[in-house]
């Protein structure tokens, strides 16, 4: 079940911990995978550990304007072709909305949602004339639940929700779907920062009582890129030891 | 040329639509007519820009619905 193979895949944020995960999952089943991120260093080191020929390191900014296209462009060129689309980067500026600055609430909708759009619009193409894709993007439960300090980041998440959905809607009939995995709490340098009080009130609002893992979503996403999710489409997977039933 | 420009439009639009060809007339509105939803008109520009080897930009795709519009837009561009 859930065999990738002769399939190609694009997992943005592939650097880090949620994002390289979900790559080796992917290459586990089978596919070609291409890493992206900033830091070509850590991109290096995660192709070193999946080994073989069937990883591409593709480093990227996501806040430029043109990055998106011009790296759907290098994808295709590597790997041939690109099946699979992980809208994974993402970054948080969190802060109470009144010191919120302008600036911060641009810079995480230009990379969360922006650049995934601009993505998942430069794969189409040639999704549509193979007649299979897949584009899954990384929301997250905030996006649904809100949070406070978080006014930025939840409205990014929630508009992938709402641009997958669309999307997934003008598409299905060409045997492309488009879904997202909402991740809670999962333990990556991204909740790293968080403070051990934090950490331990999260715990108490969380039936499985610990954070998952990015195996934990790695795993939902390998399962919505296989053929046998073909019928799966618009909806947002929750992954989040129960701490938000929705 | 614009003969042959129309035959291969037309070809591409039997094939895509699979519509009768003989309904594939110069004036046939590609949604109206050949019952085209929006998204085959997209998926009928990237086969025209395969086909003849050209871009398409948007403002001007978004002007062909017709068979004609299609020929005219090819044999002034190629
Ligand atoms: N961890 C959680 O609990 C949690 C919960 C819900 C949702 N999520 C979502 O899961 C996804 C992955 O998060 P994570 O926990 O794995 O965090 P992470 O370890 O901090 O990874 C974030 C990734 O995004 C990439 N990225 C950030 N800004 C970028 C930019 N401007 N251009 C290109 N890439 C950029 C980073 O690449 P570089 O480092 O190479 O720049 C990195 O690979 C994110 O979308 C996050 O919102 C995480």
């Amino acid at each position: 079940m859930f065999d990738l193979s002769g399939k190609t895949a694009l997992v943005t944020g592939a650097s880090g911990g949620i994002g390289s995960a979900i790559a080796k999952a992917l290459h586990d089943q089978g596919a070609v995978v291409g890493l992206s991120g900033t830091r070509v260093e850590a991109l290096e080191k995660v192709a070193a550990e999946l080994g073989g020929d069937r990883v591409h390191v593709l480093p990227a900014n996501l806040s430029d304007a043109d990055a998106p296209a011009d790296l759907v462009k290098r994808a295709d060129e590597a790997m041939g072709q690109l099946d699979i689309l992980v809208n994974n980067a993402g970054l948080t500026r969190d802060n109470l909305a009144m010191r919120l600055k302008d600036e911060d609430w641009d810079t995480v909708l230009a990379v969360n949602l922006t650049a995934s759009f601009r993505l998942s619009k430069a794969c189409l193409r040639g999704m549509m004339k193979r007649r299979w894709g897949r584009i899954i993007g990384i929301t997250s439960v905030v996006g649904t639940t809100g949070n406070a300090g978080q006014t930025n980041y939840a409205a990014s998440k929630a508009g992938l929700i709402g641009m997958s959905k669309s999307l997934a809607q003008e598409v299905a009939s060409r045997g492309i779907t488009v879904n997202c995995v909402a991740p809670g709490f999962i333990a990556t340098a991204m909740t790293d920062v968080l403070s051990d009080d934090i950490k331990e009130n999260l715990l108490s609002s969380i039936p499985c009582a610990k954070l998952g893992s990015p195996e934990d979503i790695a795993a939902s996403v390998a399962y919505l890129s296989s053929n046998e999710a073909a019928y799966v489409t618009g909806q947002t997977l929750h992954v989040n030891g129960g701490m938000a039933m929705i | 040329m614009s003969n042959d420009v129309a035959d291969r439009v037309k070809k591409i639009v039997v094939e895509h639509l699979g519509v009768e060809e003989a309904k594939v007339v110069e004036s046939a509105s590609f949604i109206d007519d050949l019952g085209a939803d929006s998204l085959d008109t997209v998926e009928l520009v990237m086969a025209f820009e395969e086909e003849f080897g050209c871009e398409i930009p948007d403002d001007a795709a978004e002007k062909i619905v017709t068979v004609q519009n299609a020929v005219d837009f090819i044999s002034e561009n190629v």
